[in-house]
Parts: structure tokens; sequence; C-alpha cells
């Protein structure tokens, strides 16, 4: 199935908690609400005409300005993309939801976000890892522990403020 | 005495033993690297296997934001160190893909080689050292002779035997020394009686056969909720293969390329050893399906390799120009997933439009085939928890980046 049929499949179901819907991109994708994903992905899985049944990977950038040379598009915030591969139909999908880099606006407050374990069990160490490296908490996550970083790790290293710390467990950094 | 609830006669026959907590690992051979399994045993008998990793954490997709594309790919080979070459395609053909940038024909059917040579070397690692968890030494030893040749030609070409950098952004870093095609040939009519030996040696094994038929059976559907790709996937049927099913900007590196899926579908391979038929104890999606499926690739690699090097010799041009250090990227985010030795290893590249990117990411294989572990060694034996790590053929470096 072509991407603008999906596209209108998905904006049909969902209404306005599809944001945009972006065409002309390498990858085309589409943006739902954060508090939406869960569905979307559901129904993007069990819909028989698109069944979604493999989620390649779940990828989170940060957009913050912290170089004055390079300037951000719009609002800082966190993206979160869902690369997703239909092997029944051989259709690809990339689902994107914008969250806020701390929720409510508090300094400290992960920002929150359904999780889609249940529908495929990869997001379960991909949601970890995502949690670990980045910072966003998933809703529903059987066990969002860190994966990657020690379980004391503090902070989340892919965040672009993110300062490495001088000192773990008396291991000198830097 | 009675407990309530519980039928006497099956109370009196309960052999439960206390559970008992097993650390395997960080620095146990069979593991494969530096991953700690935590088993909860009753008795001999898993009840529950927690892989631990992180433990070769190296951040690198955080230094990926913060070097340019081109020197990244030293990076890339460090992630899965036993098929390096593969690592560097797959970032390679995702810049390029962003850079709408086409190797010429010499480079595409020059990394065919490549690539595939890898990929014999890498599979060869994972059944010889398969061979080693489960107690036989030989095969081993005549797998590792293989891959020595293999890494004596990579060396000829690049000048390193393990982490090369030799696939890049726009072709590769050099062109073949003279006389390479002739080694190669030389290597691959060496090398295609050896897999006979390594069938006999282990494939028609009995021992090999009871240590690995029926052992950590993965259903299809479980594996593609779990996101297990390459021969962890052909291993329980799904003849999908990104070398044929993947993005065009990947397959059409293999246009006009002749090779088969290796996966069983509708009980039989669509290659056959004659007068080695599936021995009967295994079913599919087991250990040994996995293993074989490793095996008959190195085949059809080695018919790849032939096809390629017709192809290269043929071919007019140059292989391509690297592109500069410090090029400016167009702005774009671009996905792509490659069919590396152990699975499909993906790359993105988020760009802003200046010569570093803002995020690179890698989907590693490894990690998507080894969070599976703990739904295959449910209910299995201590003993078999090896087999069953062995036949995923995970790469630490790769799962932890």
């Amino acid at each position: 199935m072509e991407f603008s049929e999906i596209a209108k499949l998905v904006a049909e179901r969902f209404g306005e908690r599809v944001v945009g819907v972006v065409a002309e991109a390498i990858d085309p994708w589409i943006e739902v609400l954060p508090e939406a994903v869960a569905e979307v992905a559901r129904f993007l899985r069990d819909e028989p005409r698109l069944r979604f049944d493999f989620l390649h990977c779940i990828t989170g950038v940060d957009y913050l300005q912290t170089d004055p040379k390079r300037k951000i598009e719009g609002q800082p915030r966190i993206e979160l993309i869902y690369h997703l591969e239909s092997m029944v139909h051989r259709h690809r999908l990339v689902l994107k939801t914008i969250l806020p880099r701390w929720k409510d606006g508090v300094e400290g407050q992960l920002p929150e976000v359904p999780s889609v374990c249940s529908v495929w069990s990869t997001a379960n160490w991909h949601e970890r890892e995502v949690y670990d490296l980045m910072g966003v908490r998933f809703l529903g996550h059987p066990r969002l522990e860190r994966i990657l970083c020690p379980e004391d790790w503090e902070g989340h290293p892919l965040r672009k403020d993110y300062v490495m710390p001088l000192e773990y467990q008396g291991i000198r950094g830097r | 005495m009675a407990v309530e609830g519980v039928d006497p006669e099956v109370a009196e026959c309960d052999v439960r033993t206390d559970e008992i907590l097993i650390n395997m690992g960080p620095q146990h051979p069979s593991t494969h690297g530096v991953l700690r399994v935590v088993l909860r045993t009753d008795g001999e008998v898993v009840l529950e296997a927690t892989p631990h990793i992180g433990y070769l954490h190296r951040c690198a997709e955080k230094i990926g934001e913060n070097v340019s594309p081109r020197q990244w790919i030293p990076y890339t080979d460090r992630m899965d160190y036993l098929a390096g070459m593969n690592m560097n395609l797959g970032w390679s053909l995702c810049v390029e893909k962003l850079l709408k940038l086409e190797v010429p024909e010499k480079a595409r059917h020059l990394r065919v080689i490549i690539v595939e040579l890898n990929r014999i070397a890498s599979h060869l690692v994972a059944a010889g050292t398969y061979g080693l968890d489960l107690g036989s030494f030989t095969p081993f030893m005549y797998a590792f002779r293989e891959r020595e040749k293999i890494y004596d030609l990579f060396e000829l070409v690049c000048g390193a035997r393990l982490t090369y950098s030799y696939i890049t952004i726009g072709g590769a870093m050099a062109d073949f020394p003279s006389g390479w095609l002739e080694k190669c040939e030389k290597f691959l009519n060496e090398f295609e009686p050896v897999v006979d030996e390594l069938h006999a040696l282990l494939t028609d094994n009995t021992i090999f056969i009871r240590r690995t038929a029926g052992i950590g059976v993965l259903p299809a559907e479980v594996a593609i909720d779990y996101g297990c790709t390459g021969p962890v996937l052909r291993g329980s049927g799904v003849a999908w293969d990104l070398r044929r099913d993947g993005d065009p900007w990947y397959t059409r590196m293999y246009e006009g390329y002749e090779f088969h899926v290796i996966a069983q579908t509708n009980g039989r391979y669509p290659v056959e050893r004659p007068g080695h038929p599936v021995p009967k104890a295994a079913v599919l999606g087991d250990c040994w399906h996995r293993y074989y499926v490793r095996m008959l690739e190195c085949v059809e690699s080695m018919r790849l390799i032939r096809q390629g090097m017709e192809k290269y010799s043929r071919a007019k041009g140059g292989i391509g120009e690297p592109i500069k250090l410090m090029q400016k990227l167009p702005k774009g985010e671009v996905y792509l997933e490659t069919e590396a030795p152990k699975g499909q290893m993906g790359f993105m590249i988020v760009s802003d439009g200046a010569a570093i990117p803002w995020r690179a990411r890698a989907r590693s294989s490894s990690f998507c085939n080894l969070s599976v572990l703990s739904e295959l060694c449910r209910g299995c034996l201590i003993a078999d928890v090896p087999a069953i790590l062995g036949s995923l053929d995970i790469v630490l470096g790769e799962i932890d980046r």
C-alpha cells in the first residue's frame, strides 16, 4: 500500500489526533499526538489492510539549541520515531510523536508517552534504551529500567544538554 | 503430610527444590562476550533467564553526533567487529541515501564481494564457536583456519584484519590490489570442500543433533513479534532477506545477482544436500535450524562472490571517490537497514544541514535477537542455555554500542 493511502486510513480513523503527514520526506512520516501512540500502534498492527507486524526500532531525537551556530527549527522538544514494516503487505511506515523536553516544563520531570510493549515485544528493550539514554518515561512498560548504563547512573546521555559526570563510583571521568 | 489444595499423589512425587539464582557471565566463555545472564533455576530446570547488557557500552551514538559521517565509520566497524565490512556498508549506504549519491557500477560489485566474504567469516565464527559451546573443539579449528584466509584477503585490500573502515561513503577507500581476484578465487576453491567437512563434523553429527534439535524452539510469530532478524528469523521458516526484500536503495546493490533466501518453507530448504536430509528430531525454529541456515548461507555467499567477481572484472570505470571529510549534508532524516550476517542492521541519520549529523542512530540486530532469550530459555535445562545463546549468534559490541 502506498504511503498516501496508509496516511488516509490513519487520518480517517484518528481524526485530529493525527497532527501531521509529511509525504515529501525521503522516508515519509505520520505524526500523532503522544497520548494516541499506543492506540495508533494497535490499529496499525491489527487493521487487515495495514498489518504492521514488525517494529524495526524506536529512536529518540533531542532538539535543543546548545551551540549558537546550530539553530534548531521550532521549539525545544523530543521526537520519538517508530519505524514499522509489514511483512505481510511489504510496506513501511514511519510514525512520529513529539514530546516536551520536560513534563509540564518542570526540569527533571521526564516526559511521558504510552508504551507500545503490548503491541510489539521489540518495544520492550527499545523503550528501555530510549528511557535510559534519552529520558522518556513509557507508561505501562512492564519493567522500565536502565538497560545500557548502570542502574545508579545519573542523567540521560543522549540529551543535548547532558554534562558528563566528573566522577562515578570513585572513577575519575574526563 | 497432606498439602491443602494439592493432589496428595502429586505432593508426594513433587521433587521441587529451592529456587537458586545463578549468575552466568559476564566473564563466562559461552556468553560470547561480556554478557551476564541471571538464571533462576529449580534444580536443573531454568525458570527464568534475564540477560543484563551494557558492559561494553561506548556511547557510539553520542560520538556519532559529534563527528562527521566519514569520521564515524571507524566506530561502526567496532560495533559488530566480526563483520566490520557489513557495518561500514550499512552506515555508508544510509548516508548515501541522504546525499542521493550513487556509487559507480564497479564499486557496487566490489562491495558485494567484500561484504559476502565478511558474511562467510562471521558465519564461520558462529558455527565454530557454536561447536565449542557444545563441547566439540575440532570444527572450531577448521572454521578459524578458513576465517584466517578471509582476513588475509582483507588485509591485502585495506591493511586491517578486524576493523577495516574500508567501505566508505561514496565507494571504497581503495580498489583491489592486482592479483587479488585470483587469490579470492583460490580461497573459494579451497573453501568449498571445507563446508562439507564442517557439515560432517557438526551438522550431521549425532551428538550435535541431540544437543540442538528440538531445543529453544522459536515460532515464526514470536520471532517477528520480538523483532528477530537474519538467520534467527529465517531459522524459524520466514523467508525474509533484506538483500531481496529490503529498501530499494539497498536491494539495487544486488540487482542482477542470483541467490536463494535460505529458509525452510513448505518443509524444504531451497538448497538441499543430497543424501543428508534434515534430521527427524529437528523442529522448525530450533537451534539446529538456526545453525543450518548459516551454513547454507555460506554457500550462497560463495555463489554471490563468484558472480560479483565476474561482474567486477567486466565493469568499466573507477570505484568512485569518497566524499570530503567535512562535507555539508542536506537536511533530512533517513533510516536504512541492511542484511548483516547477524540480522538486519539499521542506521539512521538526522541532519540539520551541517557537516556533523544532529543524531546518529544504530539499530542493532543482536540487540533484538538477544531480547528473545528469556522467552526461549523458559523451562529449558541449564546445559541448554549455552546451546540457545550460541544459536542466536550475538556480538556484544553491537548490542551495547
